[in-house]
């Protein structure tokens, strides 16, 4: 799997030609928008609940439509200029900030009644300046997170976890700032629908009901997700030079002719040309 | 920016601690944008709005329509929602600068989206 964030800075990665890739490509709108949908699922709000909720990484709006479909209104930031661009295009209905999560954020005690994040704290793992120290910074952005957030509010990230450490790592920080929760995993079977959500709740509810850790979706089977998701299949894409049955040419009797050539044009010792030049050997050597 | 996030935000420069709500606006553009009024949410964040903060921000913008105090049925008094709405939901800051009233640091404003990035030593 490809990782974006081993490539550059976030705000360099999602430049122009990546930020109209984006929001232009069909299947990662489809994906974006089904993992929006499943973090404003896991957020559990009361029905019909109108909330103000903050978008984490908001990128160009596409979880902010989400958001904005279950009738809640929300508030986004980002780090990457272009990305704020192609949403102000779109005329994303969210209030939009230029912000770095791991600088924190400046909001006010208790204003959020919920906050969700899609593919964004993987990113908070990187040191990508000298003056960045990726604990630090998660801690910043956990602890000014927490304080933003109603009491009893949940924060649902979906992320792309590398490995176990660092799920460690992004968890002890979110405990040590106050945060309770877990990680949902989604299709924990299968290799491509396997999704993680991080699910903290800022404090318990006010009424007293203990929060519980939602299930992950198809935790027992087997399977893919159902029809109504994007689908995933195991077949790779078609290359090109596999579909056109055109292959690189090995290095046959011309090549090692040419070579012998050009080694008696320098003058080096070459064995003479016969009948048995660039021949195989025998498998019984 | 509508106002109502512009009532959320307070200066996050380290150390900023004290009187760093809310920021002052200066040099503001406004623009008025019709949104779906939604009674609901209005009540829900009539607890969560700084209202005096509200009241003088708006003052200085030249909005005159805000009752000087909540009124005490404000949740269910149509009018004051209205006015409300129309003042938190519709009215978009465009362009101008968000000033720290203690650190006096400047967010800028451009295309609606405030830049709330700070430089590495007020981290």
């Amino acid at each position: 799997m490809s990782r974006p964030e081993h490539q550059a800075p976030p705000e360099i990665v999602y430049g122009g030609d990546e930020a109209a890739k984006y929001t232009g490509n069909s299947r990662i709108a489809a994906i974006q928008a089904e993992m929006a949908g499943r973090a404003v699922e896991l957020l559990n709000l009361p029905e019909g609940y109108p909330g103000f909720i903050l978008d984490v990484g908001c990128g160009s709006g596409l979880s902010g439509e989400v958001l904005e479909e279950e009738g809640h209104v929300w508030v986004g930031f980002d780090i990457a200029p272009a990305m704020l661009e192609v949403a102000l295009e779109q005329e994303a209905s969210g209030d939009l900030f230029l912000q770095d999560a791991g600088q924190g954020m400046a909001f006010r005690p208790g204003t959020f009644d919920g906050c969700i994040s899609i593919s964004v704290l993987q990113w908070l793992c990187n040191a990508d300046k000298t003056s960045h120290h990726p604990k630090a910074r998660l801690m910043r952005f956990f602890s000014t997170l927490y304080s933003s957030l109603r009491r009893g509010a949940r924060a649902i990230f979906q992320f792309y976890p590398e490995n176990d450490d660092q799920v460690q790592l992004i968890m002890g920080c979110a405990v040590r700032c106050g945060f309770e929760g877990g990680l949902v995993v989604d299709y924990p079977n299968s290799k491509k629908a396997k999704k993680f959500y991080l699910c903290l709740f800022a404090g318990q509810e006010v009424n007293g009901v203990k929060q519980q850790l939602p299930a992950g979706l198809g935790e027992d089977e087997e399977g893919e997700p159902g029809e109504n998701g994007v689908q995933y299949t195991s077949k790779k894409r078609n290359d090109s030079r596999i579909r056109s049955g055109k292959r690189k040419p090995g290095k046959d009797k011309n090549w090692v002719l040419k070579k012998k050539e050009q080694l008696r044009a320098k003058g080096d010792k070459t064995a003479n040309d016969s009948k048995f030049t660039a021949r195989k050997r025998r498998p019984k050597f | 920016m509508r106002l109502i996030t512009h009532n959320m935000l307070q200066c996050h420069v380290k150390g900023c601690n004290a009187n760093n709500f809310p920021l002052e606006l200066q040099e503001v553009v406004l623009e008025q944008e019709e949104a779906e009024m939604n009674e609901d949410f209005l009540r829900n964040m009539l607890t969560k709005i700084e209202y005096d903060a509200l009241v003088a921000t708006c003052l200085k913008l030249d909005i005159n329509d805000l009752p000087a105090t909540i009124p005490a049925d404000a949740a269910y008094n149509d009018e004051f929602l209205q006015i409300l709405h129309r003042v938190i939901l519709e009215t978009h800051i465009k362009s101008g600068k968000m000033v720290c009233p203690n650190c006096q640091h400047n967010y800028i404003i451009r295309d609606g989206i405030p830049n709330m990035l700070l430089a590495e030593h007020e981290v």
